[in-house]
């Protein structure tokens, strides 16, 4: 009982510069974030920096729950790279190697065609209706590192929103009742 | 004096901290590691020839491959992918990459393989045309096996670099 009295005095005396004041170092914390995100779209040149591994389909090399850090050059794409692409109609992107290239000789155009390593046939299932290989502007970039155990975070935010809503909500009840 | 949350974002940011440390520590060392891999490849038969009904051609094979991957194993190496790649150049494209089987080695026991394998996907050309005259003559003249090797490295939280590859381009 004393500690809901305690908090009702808080936010109570509460004064409107110090309202204020928290709210700017919130702002802060939010655009320092973002400001961060788009740093690594810039330097890696990838629309995406960084994914999490959401299915079993790279096993054992990357795991549910994985994040991979991704790099995308004008280099040529080649048989055995780890590419991460996005297929029309999907949101997700996926994580797989390249198994096939075809590359034109007049126009540079390359047909690529992707396998998950613990799969048994290629990505043709996965590609949109009637697309039988991959172009270059579906390719986000390639992995060039990894950490393991960390995108659990995500995956469970994601699974479970009521988590992540209760996490928000805790979030904003220590910003508010914080004395400093 | 210093709150309990306090205590925990500083514990939290030197952990973070150390185990960013040890994890490029940890990448650095395979910077010194330098692999030295045999390997060969040999086509022992070709299986079958046809004509799809795309009009592309593909061909089924069975080779003769060896190989000695030993020495890319470190205490940092996760796993091996070794490959086999038909790569070859045709009139219309530039360049074809056909991945013909991979296999994944775990440990260093199983870094050494001698076997006869046929192709675990389709061989199959693009826009394969005229007879199939066009595709035996590609074959001797244009074809390089080639083993590549890509190695993952872990550490427990550790950053995988596939950087490091080794090629051998066997001419058949």
């Amino acid at each position: 009982m004393g500690w809901i009295g305690e908090t009702i005095d808080s936010i109570k005396s509460l004064q409107i510069r110090h309202v204020l004041s928290q709210a700017v170092s919130l702002g802060m914390i939010v655009t320092s974030a973002l400001i961060i995100w788009k740093g690594l779209m810039c330097i890696t040149g990838s629309e995406s920096p960084v994914v999490v591994v959401l299915s079993g389909s790279m096993e054992p090399g990357f795991k549910r729950g994985d994040i991979l850090f991704l790099h995308m050059s004008k280099d040529p794409i080649r048989v055995g790279e780890i590419v991460v692409f996005n297929v029309d109609g999907r949101e997700i992107p996926i994580v797989h190697r390249v198994i096939k290239v075809h590359e034109r000789q007049d126009t540079g155009e390359v047909d690529v065609l992707t396998k998950g390593d613990n799969n048994f046939g290629d990505d043709r299932l996965l590609y949109a209706h009637g697309q039988l290989w991959l172009h270059r502007h579906h390719i986000m970039g390639r992995a060039v590192g990894f950490l393991p155990y960390v995108g659990w975070v995500t995956i469970i935010m994601t699974e479970k929103p009521i988590i992540k809503y209760l996490l928000i909500g805790a979030l904003g009840l220590l910003v508010v009742t914080s004395k400093d | 004096m210093h709150s309990v949350l306090y205590r925990l974002n500083t514990l939290i940011t030197l952990a973070g901290f150390l185990l960013a440390v040890m994890c490029s520590l940890a990448s650095f060392t395979d910077t010194f590691h330098v692999p030295s891999v045999t390997a060969h490849a040999e086509v022992l038969k070709v299986n079958r020839f046809r004509k799809q009904l795309t009009g592309n051609d593909e061909v089924s094979l069975t080779l003769n491959v060896s190989m000695n991957l030993r020495s890319t194993f470190t205490w940092n190496t996760k796993q091996v992918f070794v490959f086999v790649a038909a790569e070859y150049e045709t009139a219309k494209n530039s360049l074809n990459q056909v991945s013909l089987w991979d296999h994944i080695i775990q440990d260093k026991g199983h870094a050494k393989l001698e076997a006869q394998i046929t192709n675990k996907y389709p061989f199959i050309d693009q826009f394969g045309k005229s007879a199939n005259t066009n595709m035996y003559s590609a074959k001797p003249y244009m074809w390089e096996a080639i083993f590549v090797v890509r190695r993952s490295n872990l550490f427990s939280t550790g950053i995988l670099c596939p950087r490091q590859v080794k090629q051998l381009k066997t001419r058949w």
